[in-house]
Order: C-alpha cells, then structure tokens, then sequence
C-alpha cells in the first residue's frame, strides 16, 4: 500500500524491523490458511485464541518476518505458548512443517535476546547441567529415593517442611514420582536368547534412567527376549532436546556428536538403535536436521535412519508372544513426540493388546498434549496445569486401572496430576508390562 | 452507515469491551489482531479494532449495546474456516469471537436434540453422542476444525448432506442477541412450531441478523452398515454420466463424492490411501441404512459404473479403511497446498445433469487463464468445488485466478445454477447476487435483514448488496489482496 506523505488523515505507523530467522519461506507458504489444525493445539483448545493456534502461531511469525508487526511482547508470549508437541502437524493435510519455522524462530528470538527467559537460575542450572547426565542424576536423586523408601519423604511432605524449599525447587520435587530400586547397571553387552535375530544399540538417556530405571531395564530385557543382542554404548550421553527446545542449539549439537560416535564406531554396525522415550525418540531421528548443510550431516543422517523406538521396532522384528496374563483394565495416552513427532500410533496399542487378559478402553483425547512437553511444566506452570487436569479428568473418565504411555516425561506429568485423585492407578510404559508379560512378575 | 473506530476511538472501544468481558477476554493489541484480518478466505484481508471473547449470553448483549452507543461495526466469527470472507470485518469494529462459548449445555437421547453453545467444534458433538451411537449429520470438510454456530451461519453442507440435508434440517431453534440487544428465541426443542419459521432464516444468514448464541439442533442415529465403494474412471465425462444415471435409478447415495486427477494427486501424497493416479476421475460413492437390501444397492451401483466404463470398483473392507478413505476426501482442501502456495476453492451449484458440461467448461478457463484448476465435489448434489491454484504474491495470477473464477460462476448462472452450494456469499461473492436475483428480490431480503439488523451494523456488507451505488463504495472501502 502506498500512502503520500503529507495525508494528513493518514498517520502512517513506524515500520517494524525485518526478521531473518533463517527460515525457508515457502514453509511459511505450504500453509494455506485452511485452519484445520486449529483444534487439534491444545493451547487453542484452552483458550480459543486463534493466536494460540498453530496458523495463529504461523501467521504471526509470518508477518514478523516481513515486517508488518512487531516482535513484542504479545507475539513472544504467542510463540512461548506452543509445547512443540506437533499435533498440528499430524492435523495439517497441506503438510506443513510447523516444528522447522517455530524451532529456528525461538532460536532466532533466543540469539537476539528477545526470548523471555521462563525458568529460574536454579532450574536452569538442574535442566541443562545436571538432569543431562544420568550419572549425576542417580546421585542427586539418591537421598529422593532414600526419603521415598524410609517415608521421610511423605513425613516432610505432611509437616509442610517441603514448603521452606524456593518455590522453583518444590514445584520440581512435586512432579518427583514414586522412585522404584535401580537396576545398577546393565552390563555392556546382553546377548539373545534363542537364535540372534538382530543387533541393536540401546539409549538409555539422562533423566529417565534415573528416574524410571525400570523402564530401561524392561526394554533391554524384552529385546533380549526376542531374540536381540543389546548393546548399551557406555560413552552415549544426552539427547540433546531438552537444550535444542530451549534454543540452545550449540550444547544439543555436542551431545548429538557425542551420541554418533558413541553409537556408530568403526566397523561392527548395529541392525538398529533402539530408544523407548518418545521425546529423545523424535530428537535422535532429528539429528540429521540439526547438521543439515555441515560437514557431520552424513554421520548424523546414517545415526537418525537407525533409530527406532521400542514399539515401532519390536512390532517390525514380529514379537514373542507374552504369556503370563494380565488382568487389568489399561488405556494408552499418546505422547505427542511419539504419536505426532514420528506418527507411532498402532504398535504400543499392539503390544499391549497381545498380553493376556489386559483390557485396552480408549482414551478421549489421547492426542492431545498432558502438559508435560519437556521443560515446558517449568516454564509455562499455568497451562500445563491446565493440561494436566484436562488429561487427569479424560484418563479418570475410562476408569482403567492401568495407563500406559511412552515417554518418561509424560509419566512425571500425569502422575502429578493422578497421583492423588486414583492412587490406585498404575502408570507405566507399555514395555513395562510387556516385561512383567514375558516374565510373571507384578508390573 | 456505521464506521470503523478511528485511532481514537479504539483504545476507548477497547477499554469498554474490558469492562464488560474482564481483560483477558480482549485482544486490542497490534499484534494479536493481525491474525484476525482474514479467516480461510485470504484475498481480503482487513483488521478489526478489537476482538472479545465472550462467555455468555449476556455479555454480548452488553457488547452489541456498547457498539450501538460508539456507533461501530461488529462481526461474529467461530474457527475462522469460513472460504468465503464471512468473518472479514469490514470497516473494523468489534470482533466477537465465540470460541470461549462451547458448551454442550445438554443431550436428550430419547427427544434427539442436543443444545450447543456457538463455539462447539462441528465433531465434538458427534463425538460426544458417538458412544450412544448418534451423530450431528451436517458434516462440512471442516468438520473437525469449524463450530456449529459458523454451520448455522452459513447453513453448511458436507458429503451427507446429499442424503440427510443441509443445516437448515438440523436445527430446530436458534437463540439470537439482536444488534439492538434484545434477545430472541426461536423454534426449540420440538418441533412443528407455529408461527414464521424464524429458525430458517436465521441458518444461513451469514451473522448479518444478530449474534446466535445457543442452538437447538437434531441428533441423528447412526446408519446400521454402509458400503462405500470407489470407482476408478479413464475420464471425468464417464464419471459424471455415472453419478446422474445412479441418481436417475432411484439410489439416494450417502455421499457421492468426485476427485479429478489433480487432486488425487495432493491426496495421495498427503493420505497415501492408494488412489490410481493415472486415473482420469474417481468417485466416492455409499450407501448407508439398513443392512438388508445395502448389497444389492451396492450392486446396482458398480453395474452403473461398469455401464459408464469404470475401469474398477473397490469396496472399502474396513471401517479404517472407509475413514481413511473419508479422511482423504474431507481434507482434500488443505492437502491442496501440496501443489501450490495459494489455491482459491470455488462454490458453484449447477443441476446435475449439467456436471459433464461445467467440467469441461472449467478446463477450458484453465487453459485460457492459464491457471491449473483440481475438482474435488459433492456431485450428488451438483455441487462443484473448481480449485483454482495460484501464489498470492504473483499480482498478475491472483488477476486471472479472480477472472477464471468469475468465468466459472457466470457459467454456472448461465446453466442454471448458484454460485454457492454451501461456502456462503460473504464478501467473495457479493458482486454475484445481483445476477442470481432480480431488484425485487434484493429488495425483499433486505427488508428482511432491517427487520433484524435496521442499522446495519451487524456484519456490515456481506451477502447483500445494499443499493446500487453502495456496493463500489463497499468495494472502496475493503483492502485489496495485497
């Protein structure tokens, strides 16, 4: 629009600057505008706003990038919002690829200091300095586990003792599960049972080995069970997202370097590496994004085409059957980085469905986010509260005794949010009861 | 006529929606309005001054009366799906956004109605009576996406409709705040109400008689069994001479749906549901009801396709696969954007019988304006759906896409159609309605609309065509596409 400069009716507005995030603008223009996604977000869901939609979301950093609005506060806390759980992208029939314009974007906002910093100095330095590195995980939670198992912990819970703690320090020791014994350690390599059907490497992770160990020890069993040999690279660290959706892309780069070389030495190749979190999951199958155009791009591209979480993995290889029954009433909740993030869908309900006994019921919304979304529950509190019930209330509604879920970070979640209201219900990883199956133990 | 709040008068527009709606129910800011400067329809594109999110009936009564007293346009708008600018605000004004409203106030099985708030999603209520084995039969594309008053306002369609008709034949009453504030109930829950049928012409009014607040609608008992077949055609010819021969036997299909070539082949990158994309059309065709009797329906329907030169007929053998297959269809729009930037979805109605005609007409305004056109229709109904694809920054082919548009749906007038089956006039198709109707009739529905909306301030200059002279100052006033 051109407008002559002495209007006098016409009071033309200061320009904003141009943004260059980085990002290929026909992504921007695979959107059509269609707004079917809309109420696929859960942010929308919640609040209505079409600015907390994913064409919302779109549309504003859209108009940042050609200079038509500002980037201020209004549109930060727009962009801040998105959990990146990438169900729009499940729902966009256009084929849109939202997580490659809102991550280089937040990285963007990051490097030119406009991002709001949501986390206190003191999670900042437990998230990206300590729940990173399993081997000091296990230990900070050591006197957790110790307080669990004595029940000082719920003695200090019921004198209000926890409250004397920073508040950012309590809502992390809120969201602490019921800590179950850890295994130690696994040995390096566990050979199949049975005729060898395959070699794969497993990633145990950071935070979730500490905290779910059981989980790890499951995976590594029931792959054994079918015949696997298991592998766990010893120097394998981080995988790195929890950096790279803070826009750290420096640090998630180490860690995914580490991770290559870690998983891909000379010679001896394995068949697959394995994974049974969904959010390292969709971060490992990333790495050759996060290299795209540098010389480890290769490298990176040949470790993403080898990963395969658990279920997807097993329900390909063709499982055992497991024998021991069951009998539960169980649900299963999609985690987003598993259902939307690598459209895994069918084979954890597969799994579950092939124990003896266990009942599979529906959940409402599976799809849509629980809240958790990384660090998400520490940065955004109020809506992932907000999801949190939303998902509490729809898991309650089916009145399974048992709900399963593929990603740690969402089993800290929803117990948060369940713990209280059933403290009956078990919530596990579909693994977990696959393991208690094949073995006849209680899950 | 009403006026668009100056830059003066926004922030105090602003400061009253905030009194009556409490701050966090109001957007005033530059940045969060720009989102609102369109919905699906994105040629025009124009800012409202404020947007409100009320939360019940009383609030917007509050709203209007506030816009009635600051003399400012005001515009409802539910998801912002709406292909034909129905919730462009045109001159500014008030926004009111209905997305907080979305109750589903009650269900009454054994009377089969539900009542709904404005901004329940179109499949939230289907999938709220599902385990009871009911649905919501007006099925819009958009149906997961779009809400139930948008379906009221612009009377939606969907693939069903063909068989269990238009909105208009699910709603048996309608709650409605009038630019004046008043609150009117219309019809309800039983039905054969005396009196004018109000309920019918409020659905389709497209928000310009008031602010629809709740709505009574039908629910309706799912169908036994269905039989959803896919015919595969060498051309588009053979599939339309199928769907009226199918028609002419007597068969009243669920759903008889077409897609072209082109669109198969955004479909199937996006679905990958196997479509032949060598194919020249295929037709989605079901029967639904009873189960007995549904075989032989079905049988006679592949005998039709086969007559017309098929070369096959797949049946749908799942449930997974009939949704796929539903799913493919449905987000045929969106998938749209897998072959260009920017795509313009066209409404035209011709009587069926005229399909094989208006096809080839469209493929020759694509070769004369050189613009690529896919089908994908309700041609049960006659109801065409020319996507026309272009990219919106190129100037010159957003000229020809409106000129092959225009083409188009003077064609369909020409062979005695519409030029809209159910996207609504909006402000895309505005310029059309003095060729559909004669002064008289305008005349007609305008005195209509003062009955509700005298001043006019109620979605301003959409879907009629003041006076004459009006509509280029209407045109003036609205922002070109880019």
């Amino acid at each position: 629009m051109t407008a002559t400069v002495d209007s006098p009716r016409i009071s033309l507005p200061v320009t904003p600057a141009k943004h260059d995030a980085g990002i290929d603008y026909e992504l921007f223009l695979d959107c059509v505008h269609c707004g079917l996604c809309t109420s696929a977000c859960p942010t929308y869901l919640e609040l209505g706003d079409e600015n907390d939609g994913p064409r919302g979301r779109i549309y504003l950093m859209r108009a940042v990038t050609d200079g038509r609005i500002e980037l201020d506060d209004a549109v930060k806390g727009h962009l801040d919002l998105c959990l990146d759980c990438r169900a729009c992208e499940s729902a966009c029939p256009s084929g849109v690829q939202y997580a490659k314009l809102i991550e280089p974007f937040r990285i963007h906002m990051h490097k030119i200091g406009v991002k709001k910093e949501h986390l206190s100095w003191l999670q900042r330095m437990l998230l990206f300095n300590l729940t990173p590195y399993a081997g000091r995980m296990r230990l900070a939670l050591a006197p957790a586990r110790l307080a669990q198992w004595t029940g000082i912990d719920s003695l200090m819970t019921k004198l209000g003792m926890f409250n004397l703690l920073p508040s950012s320090l309590r809502q992390m020791h809120e969201m602490l599960p019921p800590l179950k014994a850890h295994y130690g350690s696994l040995p390096e390599v566990l050979p199949a049972e049975g005729p060898r059907r395959a070699r794969v490497a497993l990633f145990t992770g950071c935070a979730a080995d500490a905290i779910f160990p059981e989980t790890n020890y499951a995976t590594a069993k029931v792959l054994q069970k079918n015949g696997c040999e298991v592998w766990i690279p010893r120097k394998q660290g981080c995988c790195g997202a929890p950096h790279y959706h803070s826009a750290l892309e420096e640090p998630a780069k180490q860690f995914a370097q580490q991770n290559c070389d870690a998983f891909l030495p000379d010679g001896s190749p394995v068949d697959a590496i394995i994974v049974n979190a969904a959010g390292c999951g969709a971060m490992l199958k990333d790495y050759g994004h996060l290299f795209h155009g540098s010389p480890q791009e290769e490298k990176a591209a040949l470790f993403a085409k080898k990963v395969k979480d658990i279920n997807e993995f097993l329900i390909e290889l063709g499982p055992i059957q497991p024998m021991h029954p069951l009998k539960l009433k169980a649900t299963y909740h999609d985690a987003c980085h598993l259902c939307h993030g690598q459209q895994i869908r069918k084979q954890p309900r597969q799994l579950l469905e092939m124990i003896p006994e266990l009942q599979l019921t529906t959940l409402n919304e599976s799809e849509i986010c629980c809240g958790a979304a990384g660090s998400y529950n520490l940065t955004q509190p109020e809506m992932a509260e907000r999801l949190g019930e939303r998902k509490a209330k729809n898991v309650l509604d089916t009145n399974a005794e048992a709900l399963f879920v593929s990603n740690f970070g969402c089993q800290i979640q929803l117990g948060r949010y369940l713990r209280d209201k059933k403290p009956s219900l078990t919530i596990a990883h579909p693994i977990d009861a696959l393991w208690a199956s094949y073995n006849g133990e209680k899950l | 006529m009403t006026s668009a709040a100056t830059t003066a008068t926004a922030p105090k527009l602003a400061d009253r929606m905030r009194a009556i709606v409490g701050p966090t129910n109001v957007l005033a800011s530059p940045s969060d309005l720009v989102v609102y400067e369109c919905d699906g329809f994105t040629i025009e594109k124009n800012k409202p001054d404020v947007v409100v999110f009320p939360t019940s009936t009383e609030q917007i009564v509050a709203i209007v009366k506030a816009c009635g007293e600051l003399g400012v346009p005001f515009v409802p708008r539910g998801a912002g799906t709406s292909l034909a600018g129905g919730c462009l605000p045109i001159g500014g004004g008030v926004m009111i956004a209905l997305t907080r409203m979305k109750r589903i106030l009650e269900v009454n099985y054994r009377d089969r109605y539900a009542i709904i708030e404005p901004g329940v999603v179109n499949l939230w209520l289907t999938n709220h009576i599902k385990p009871n084995g009911y649905h919501f039969a007006p099925d819009p594309s958009s149906q997961g996406a779009c809400t139930i008053g948008g379906n009221v306002a612009t009377n939606s369609g969907g693939p069903h409709t063909l068989k269990y008709g238009v909105t208009v034949n699910h709603v048996l009453g309608v709650e409605l705040v009038l630019p004046d504030g008043r609150v009117v109930q219309t019809g309800g829950p039983h039905e054969d109400n005396p009196g004018y049928d109000l309920t019918g012409v409020i659905v389709g009014s497209e928000g310009t008689f008031g602010v629809a607040t709740k709505a009574w609608v039908r629910i309706t008992r799912n169908p036994e069994a269905y039989r959803t077949l896919l015919g595969v055609f060498e051309s588009v010819d053979d599939a339309t001479n199928t769907i009226s021969e199918i028609i002419g036997a007597g068969i009243i299909p669920g759903a008889l749906e077409l897609l072209d070539s082109l669109i198969l082949q955004a479909v199937e990158a996006a679905f990958r549901f196997g479509f032949p994309l060598d194919a020249g059309a295929v037709l989605i065709m079901e029967v639904d009801g009873l189960d007995a009797g549904l075989d032989q329906d079905a049988e006679r329907i592949v005998e039709i396709a086969k007559r017309n030169n098929a070369r096959e007929v797949r049946r749908a053998n799942t449930e997974a696969e009939r949704l796929l297959l539903w799913k493919s269809r449905k987000q045929a729009f969106g998938a749209v954007g897998r072959l260009a930037p920017s795509y313009c979805t066209q409404d035209g109605v011709v009587p069926r019988t005229k399909l094989p005609e208006i096809l080839r007409f469209i493929r020759a305004v694509g070769t004369k304006y050189n613009i690529r056109i896919a089908n994908v229709f309700h041609a049960g109904d006659g109801n065409i759906h020319p996507i026309l694809l272009f990219d919106e920054r190129d100037a010159d082919q957003v000229k020809r896409v409106l000129g092959a548009s225009h083409e188009i749906l003077d064609e369909c007038i020409r062979l005695g159609g519409s030029v809209t089956g159910e996207h609504g006039i909006g402000v895309e198709k505005i310029d059309f309605m003095p060729k559909l109707f004669s002064p008289e009739d305008l005349a007609m529905m305008v005195r209509l609309r003062s009955a509700f909306n005298p001043e006019n301030r109620c979605s301003p200059q959409k879907m009629l065509p003041t006076a004459g002279a009006c509509i280029e100052q209407s045109k003036a006033g609205r922002h070109a596409a880019m």
